[in-house]
This record gives structure tokens, sequence and C-alpha cells, in this order.
């Protein structure tokens, strides 16, 4: 087993947490909780995989898969926003939906053909720099540089802009912002459209390039929910949430490539002569996930970071409070 | 006070001259009321789920007239529908007893794997010999099956109490390992020939059906409706005793709806969720146990349609009604029943989160009164 493999295709996985999680974190940020991430994805893998089938375009279908979790989102975002129900509660309900919808409209989509695979790129000079070139800068596919170029520019946007600003406002204290004549309905709407873009293009991420199909639920695997434990892991920075999802993918792929080899740094591979300890290592990212979250709520104690003050709490002009 | 400007009604006003008016309501809601909006959801979402299915490319009438032949249609389809409902009940008691403290237990179908795995330990590791009595068996099987729900439980609430670690999270990665766990053991361990399911449990490890008393009252015959069903009309009254008339409930109540007036009161909020994360999950663990015994009567992996996420909605719809939730889950048991059958196969699970859905914006109605106002007759 080759490690340089193994780690560039877990930046290939990664990517797919790095675009749910940044997606969460913009509509976080602006106080809106979103729990439907992974129904959202698995719309998105569908919407894509079906496009990309019947057009032959891939592109055309990562348009497609941002545009229908970005519609779908907004039905949280209304209930939320417009009729003030429980974040938790509706995000939930999203979830259920989006997956719901995604089997129904998916349903015979897995023999419906295949995807002709994405093309693969090195960066010249980049990938000659050891270990980074290979894993990073050689055989990746576009969607995995354009997640290079989104986190910074995301950070950048939410700490360095105006319109960040305002975004950082709404998530923090609504009230304020509104008397500073920043439209809070309209820029949460805004921010869970674009969650909902990120978590579809999370998806056809998948269903195009990662690992390229259609497996109803198996699609998406828990995915979004691993996104949503990035976000606390990563205390709401997108730098965090990409050093996070690369580690994650970097995880996951492991688990997988670990039981194929008959030989692991010259001794006998365990995991290939017990193939049953698969089921081990399939716990491993889930459990993984856990220990992120104890370790983030930890740091997020000590150092009194936290949430978005107004994180879950809907916002209605001229009540008291936030 | 502002003046209403007067200018000559637009086309759109003359076509509709009212105004909605939305205020928020300062009293109750009447019960009826709220039984109105919950049914009126419902049927809301069933019509929009008929669009989808259209747009899928099926009949939805056909579909749900389907549904409903083949869950109430007879005394013998309606037993089955009672065979899908029981671990509905039992999950939707157990989340209804956590979101009633506004605890997200999004867990209980990880809870029920193991609560059904440790139901099966008693009988494959094994720790009670196959000849042990009936009755000895399935006390057995209750108690390690709602143990392990229990342990499952814990995880999530001890790290929420100590580290505060979300639930709704934790519980859901909980769900994933516990089917790989359980898979380990169905795969592994108590392999039969190498099938990925376990032997078939002695007789004496099984609930007791209404078939088997078919001796003393014919009518039974052929009814699989198990002994879980008391299981689960038990758990409701317990449930409802904790809840509404007990301290703890009391406390559990005050946490949910005023976490800080209930710190201020001294009640501790991390002992609560402790011990209600357990009492869920062994809730859950039940429920598990209820379906390893009463129908499938081996350990293999496809033991649940989704029960515990099914059971959100359930308690949900029900308002957190324990006595609510026997009779909703009734009604979802018909939807999964007759699911299996319906193409596209994704429709239960749709419809479901279709109700939910326009369960949740109905809420808005009962905050809110909303009245037509004709324009210019307003002050």
């Amino acid at each position: 087993m080759d490690l340089i493999i193994v780690l560039q295709a877990g930046v290939a996985t990664g990517t797919v947490l790095l675009f749910a999680t940044l997606g969460e974190i913009l509509a976080e940020r602006a106080g809106v909780l979103n729990l439907g991430v992974e129904g959202m994805m698995l719309f998105g893998a569908m919407s894509a995989f079906s496009i990309a089938v019947r057009t032959g375009n891939p592109w055309l279908g990562i348009l497609v898969a941002m545009l229908a979790a970005g519609l779908i989102s907004q039905i949280h975002a209304f209930i939320t926003i417009q009729l003030q129900a429980d974040q938790v509660v509706s995000g939930l309900s999203l979830n259920f939906l989006a997956v719901g919808v995604s089997l129904v409209l998916g349903e015979g989509l897995s023999k419906a053909g295949t995807v002709s695979l994405m093309t693969s790129y090195d960066i010249p000079l980049l990938n000659l720099i050891p270990i980074i070139g290979p894993v990073f800068f050689t055989n990746q596919k576009l969607l995995v540089y354009i997640g290079y170029v989104l986190f910074p520019l995301v950070w950048y946007y939410i700490n360095h802009t105006r319109p960040g600003l305002h975004l950082r406002a709404v998530g923090e204290y609504p009230a304020a912002a509104d008397t500073l004549g920043v439209n809070v309905y309209r820029l949460r709407y805004l921010y869970v459209f674009v969650g909902g873009l990120l978590a579809g293009l999370a998806g056809a991420t998948i269903s195009l390039a990662v690992s390229p199909g259609w497996f109803s639920e198996l699609t998406t695997a828990g995915q979004g929910w691993i996104a949503i434990g990035l976000v606390i892991f990563a205390q709401w920075d997108p730098l965090r949430a990409a050093f996070g999802s690369y580690a994650f993918g970097a995880l996951r792929r492991l688990v997988l490539d670990i039981q194929g080899p008959m030989t692991l740094f010259g001794y006998a591979n365990p995991f290939y002569y017990n193939p049953y300890w698969g089921f081990f290592l399939q716990m491993l990212p889930y459990a993984f996930t856990i220990i992120v979250l104890v370790i983030g709520s930890r740091e997020a104690v000590r150092k009194r970071l936290g949430a978005p003050a107004a994180l879950g709490l809907p916002y209605i002009r001229g009540a008291r409070g936030l | 006070m502002a003046e209403i400007v007067r200018s000559r009604p637009g086309r759109l006003a003359r076509l509709f001259p009212y105004r909605v008016r939305v205020e928020p309501r300062l009293k109750e809601v009447p019960r009826w009321y709220v039984l109105m909006l919950s049914a009126l959801s419902v049927l809301v979402a069933l019509l929009i789920g008929a669009g989808v299915i259209a747009i899928a490319g099926g009949d939805p009438w056909r579909s749900y007239a389907h549904i409903a032949r083949a869950s109430f249609g007879s005394l013998g389809v309606f037993s089955d529908t009672m065979v899908k409902a029981i671990p509905l009940m039992l999950v939707g008691l157990a989340c209804s007893l956590a979101f009633r403290m506004r605890l997200w237990n999004i867990g209980a179908e990880g809870q029920f794997f193991i609560g059904a795995f440790g139901a099966s330990a008693v009988v494959l590791i094994p720790i009670l010999p196959a000849e042990a009595p009936r009755w000895l068996f399935i006390i057995t099987m209750i108690v390690f099956g709602m143990a392990c729900g229990a342990l499952w439980g814990f995880i999530p609430g001890y790290l929420k109490a100590k580290f505060n670690v979300n639930e709704i999270i934790s519980t859901l990665m909980l769900n994933y390992i516990a089917v790989a766990w359980n898979n380990f053991f169905i795969f592994a361990v108590w392999t039969e020939g190498g099938f990925q399911m376990s032997r078939i449990f002695p007789q004496n490890a099984w609930l007791p059906r209404l078939t088997d008393f078919s001796a003393q009252f014919p009518i039974f015959r052929g009814l699989t409706t198990h002994f879980g069903l008391v299981l689960a009309l038990l758990v409701a009254v317990v449930v409802w005793l904790i809840l509404y008339r007990s301290q703890w409930g009391y406390e559990i109540r005050l946490l949910g709806d005023n976490p800080n007036a209930a710190r201020y009161a001294g009640i501790s909020t991390g002992r609560n969720i402790i011990l209600v994360m357990m009492l869920s999950g062994a809730i859950a663990g039940l429920a598990g146990m209820s379906e390893i015994s009463g129908v499938v009567h081996r350990l293999q992996g496809a033991i649940s349609p989704g029960y515990g996420f099914t059971g959100i909605i359930v308690a949900w719809l029900a308002k957190l009604n324990p006595f609510a939730v026997i009779f909703v889950s009734i009604l979802f048991g018909a939807l999964i029943l007759a699911g299996r059958e319906i193409q596209p196969s994704g429709v239960p699970k749709m419809i479901q989160g279709i109700i939910l859905v326009c369960l949740i914006a109905s809420d808005f109605f009962m905050r809110y009164r909303i009245t037509l106002v004709r324009r210019g007759e307003e002050k």
C-alpha cells in the first residue's frame, strides 16, 4: 500500500467534506443551523448523477446539483426564518424530506448507465514539492483544486470583507445589524441558500468524482453529519475546517485501503487476514467524529470561543433579546 | 399612529380586496385546533407526496389506495400493521421522553440495533441454556436489550453532560457504529453456515404471538401481533406517569421549557441529561429486543426499515404525548407495511419527510393568528 496514493485519494474524499463544511459554516455564521446537510448532499449527488448520465456533461450535472440542493435548502430557510420554527426540528425534517425525495427520484438510477471519469490534472512546479506535491497537486480532479481556492476565499470573505462583517453581525447580534440597515432576513435566506449550493456541490463531487455512481443512501453514508461535526471542531473557522476535512478524508480512505495489501510495513497485514475486522475499521470515522467533537467542545469552553451567539434563534423584529 | 395612506387600489387589490394580517396569539389554542392542524398537515403532505410520485412516473392514487388496502383491509393485514407499529411505538416513546427535555436523541436507530444485539446475546452467547423456561428467557432478554440500549444512550448523555458534546451528532455517529458492531457479529461470530444471519432462536425465546393462542381462540389463527404490543402499552403508561405524575418528570419538563429557571431551582442538568438519555436508550433497546424476539427470531442485518428515524416523526406528530404515540405509530406502521411493495421504493420515506416538514410549518398557525382583513376597513 502506497501511503502517498492513499493520501492523494484522501484529499479527494476530503474535498467532499470541505464543501459541505464550508457551506454549513456560512449558514451557521448567519445564525441558521441547518441539520439537513446529509439530505441536501444526497439530493445533490442524485441530481448530478442523473443529469450527467442523461446529458453526458458532468459540469451541467454539478450546476444542477448545486441549484437543486440550494432550492431545497430554502424550505428550511422559509420554515425557520419566516415561520420561526425550531431550527433543529426543521433541519431534521429537511433531512428526511431530501433523503426521501432523492430515493424516489433516484429510483433505478444505479442502473441508468455510467458517467465518463472526470479528467485529472497535475499542477506544474507545485507537483515537484516533496510529499505535498504528489499528495495535493498530482492527478487530482478540477473539483479538488476548486476546494483549495475556495476555503481561503471563504475565510477572507468572512473575516476581511464588508459583506463578511454583515454576515457575522447577523449571526452574532441580528438586532444590532438590523438597526444598522442590514437586512437580517434576506441575508439569512441567502446564506442558507449558499450552504445548500455547497452541500449540493459536495454531493455532486461524490457521485461524479470521488466514487462515481448512485448507491441510494450509501452514496453519502453519513458524511453530511460528519461535516456538521467538523463545523463544531473547526470552531466555525474555514481554515480549521479545511484541516479537519482533509484529515478526515485521509482517514476514510485509509480505512478502505488498509485491508487491501497482504503486508503492512513488512509485517503480515492483520486486516487482510481477518477481513471481519473491517467492521471495526468502518466504525473509525464515526468514532473519530465523536472524539473530534469532544476536543472541539472542550477547546470552546477553555478559550471561551463558541458558536455564533444567535445560532439557532429566530430573529423577530421588535422582540426582546437577540 | 401611522396613518394609512389611501391611494387608488391597484389591480390586484381590486381582484382581492383583502389584506393578510398576522398577529401573535395571546391565548393557548384549544385542543381541537391542534388536532385539526395536525390532520390538515398530514393531508397537505399526502397531496404534495402525490405530486412528487406523479413526477417520478408513479400513480399516486393507486399508491395511496394500495397503502390503505394493504394495511387496514382485513384482520390479517391489520395484525401485520400492528407488528410494524410496535417498534415504532417504543421508539416514538423513547424519542418523546428525550425530546420533552429538548434532548435530541436521534440515535434511537442505533439503540434499537444494540438492544437487538443484547437480546440476541442471551440466546447466542449463550447466557441462558436453550431449555430455560420461556418467562425466564423473555425477562432476561428484556433486561439485556434494555441494558445495552441504556449503555448506548449513556455514551452521548455522558459526553453531553461532561463535555457539552452536541448529542445530535454523537447519537447519529453511534447509529453507524451500532450497525457495524452488529454486522461484525452477524458475519464473523454468530453466522450460520456462512449466511449473514445467526441461527434461529429456540421457541422459548420467542415472544408469544396471537396465533399461539389459536387453539383457544380460532379467530387468532395466523395473526402475528406479538406480546411486544403489551410491552409498548406498558411503556406508554410508564412514560406518561414519569413525565406528568412524578417529580422527575416535572424536572424533565422544566429543563425542556426553561433550562435557566430549572438551574436556578437547583435541578441538576447533567444528571438529568444522562438519566433521560439512558432511559430513552433503554426504551429504544426494548424495541430492538421485541423485534428480534417477536418477529425476526434471529439476529440479522436487515431488522429495521429505519424505525429509529420514523420514531422521531411519530413523536413529533404525537406532540410528544405518550398515548398519542400509540395511535400515530399505527398509521406509520401502515405506511411502512404497505410501502414495501410500492414503486418507487423511496415513497414511504419521502412521505414521512413531507409530513414532518408540513407539521413543523403548521406550528406557525398555533403561535400566530392569521386573518383576512378587508382593505380600507383596517383601523
